[in-house]
């Protein structure tokens, strides 16, 4: 790990100055951050640590029925807050479903949308990675690729985003709120994480210095709660990244779909919001035909990257299964292995 | 640089002067506060083999700054027993035999601590296969470590409605 300055601001404004300097990067609690420079893969000049700033570690309830999520609110707790795991299930699934036990008692909501890719490349110093290293070429494009993207990749990146949390948050329309130099901005998560193109560099829309403060869920969001699942495949039960994933969510009405919303993960570089096979729904029965449908269209444009075509028809029997697993109704309680495909207590198919 | 940070260790006020930010809790107690209970495995939070208690959660040591943890309460292996008198949880790992070579359990314990304060596995066999799957086993000791934290998440209830 390089030598760094450690500065810890005493408010938010101090902390937009502090980082506004080239080479210094934010701290968090540093699950991610601190793995990444123990590899050398990121060597930040200094750190700002954020982890105690003052009032970003609330989840409000809003008077219109929304919430909003201080930046520095641990997943843990967000996940078991249990009026926000009431009127956002699948948030508080996908999130048990991410890292282990005792990452998620650290690990914050601002962090998890600051987390970086999990591509081998990425994290090897010895490979070209245009992320970590603009022009650098991608060492993936013809190395071992089988969990990369298929969807939203470019010839200079083929990296996925690696969280779960961010997945159903996109499905429900949440909303980034940002601080910076030039004061405070609100940003829709969908619009947030950006797709590689020619600079993979560039993996959000925040510039220098600006700091996550909280994220927002508007009302309409919590209207799907009776039928809203996240599910995650994964290639071991627990503790692992998703190889694919899928927030899907229904309003039902007289067994006919109102409103639907579904989110990928684990397919391209920024969670993926399927809006056609969304629309495609509407109006629609729950079957596992009209499911099968919006799959297709989920996944029209998907192109494997490389050894990873399966990827694209894993997708949509998770996205398929995970509409299923919505019609058959929100769990009472939170399933002993969230998001899981191994998961029998449901009633529904066991084979995605 | 220098840093001057207090942590409560093991319920001792420590007073720490830090000549690098780097230091991670994890090397702060082992190397530095002669604290070498706590294991460091992998060093990048996959085996959880570092895993204590600050301010009463279970994290993993290794990706935790020392310096950005100023003020905390740290509880290692070291503090959990009584005197000779062991925690309930190390009493159950050795009924059931929850170990072979020993390396992954103070963090397996401390795990386990953490997870029946969190309340949640109850009885649940797969609830605590779970709730433990941020703590590695080389030896495969798995079936044991179930056993163990499920007796000892018995006795806390049992302890609970005592009082």
């Amino acid at each position: 790990m390089n030598l760094f300055d450690y500065v810890r601001p005493a408010s938010v404004a101090e902390a937009v100055v502090a980082a506004s300097e080239p080479g210094a990067a934010y701290l968090a609690a540093g699950t991610n951050l601190l793995d990444l420079m123990k590899g050398g893969a990121l060597r930040p000049s200094r750190l700002v640590d954020v982890s105690r700033l003052p009032g970003l570690d609330r989840i409000e309830m809003l008077a219109d029925g929304g919430v909003r999520i201080g930046a520095m609110v641990r997943n843990a707790d967000l996940a078991r807050d249990p009026a926000f795991a009431t009127a956002y299930p699948a948030v508080a699934e996908a999130l048990l479903s991410g890292a282990s036990p005792q990452l998620r008692n650290t690990a914050t909501v601002g962090g998890n949308l600051m987390q970086r890719t999990r591509c081998a490349y990425f994290y090897d110093t010895a490979s070209a990675c245009n992320r970590r290293e603009p022009g650098a070429g991608c060492d993936a494009l013809a190395g071992e690729n089988r969990t990369h993207a298929v969807l939203g990749w470019s010839d200079a990146c083929i990296a996925t985003n690696p969280s779960d949390f961010c997945v159903p948050l996109v499905a429900f329309d949440a909303v980034v709120e940002i601080e910076g130099p030039s004061g405070r901005r609100d940003v829709p998560l969908e619009d947030f994480h950006l797709l590689p193109g020619t600079a993979p560099e560039h993996e959000s829309v925040l510039a220098a210095g600006e700091l996550i403060t909280g994220l927002r869920l508007s009302p309409e969001a919590a209207d799907f709660r009776a039928h809203a699942r996240y599910l995650k495949l994964r290639e071991r039960t627990s503790f692992a990244f998703a190889l694919v994933s899928a927030a899907a969510a229904l309003r039902i009405e007289g067994g006919t779909i109102r409103s639907a919303r579904l989110a990928l993960g684990g397919v391209a570089a920024k969670p993926w919001r399927a809006r056609a096979a969304e629309a495609l729904l509407v109006g629609a029965t729950p079957t596992v035909e009209s499911f099968a449908l919006a799959a297709d269209v989920a996944l029209a444009e998907a192109m494997p990257s490389g050894d990873n075509a399966f990827k694209i028809e894993l997708a949509k029997r998770v996205v398929k299964r995970a509409f299923l697993l919505a019609t058959a109704g929100t769990p009472r309680r939170m399933p002993a292995l969230p998001a899981s495909a191994f998961s029998s207590d449901t009633g529904v198919l066991s084979h995605a | 640089m220098t840093l001057s940070i207090c942590l409560t260790v093991n319920g001792v006020r420590k007073d720490v002067m830090l000549d690098d930010p780097r230091v991670t809790l994890l090397d702060l107690l082992r190397e530095r506060l002669d604290l070498t209970g706590t294991k460091k495995g992998c060093d990048r939070g996959q085996c959880g083999a570092c895993t204590v208690l600050v301010d009463g959660r279970r994290i993993n040591a290794c990706l935790a700054l020392a310096v950005s943890l100023d003020g905390a309460d740290v509880l290692t292996i070291e503090g959990l027993a009584d005197g000779d008198r062991l925690d309930p949880v190390q009493a159950a790992f050795i009924a059931h035999d929850g170990f072979q070579c020993g390396f992954c359990t103070p963090g397996q314990i401390m795990s386990a601590v953490g997870l029946i304060r969190e309340g949640e596995a109850g009885s649940d066999p797969e609830r605590i296969r779970e709730g433990m799957s941020g703590n590695l086993c080389r030896c495969g000791a798995y079936a044991g470590i179930v056993e163990a934290v499920l007796d000892a998440q018995r006795l806390a209830n049992e302890e609970r409605r005592v009082a």
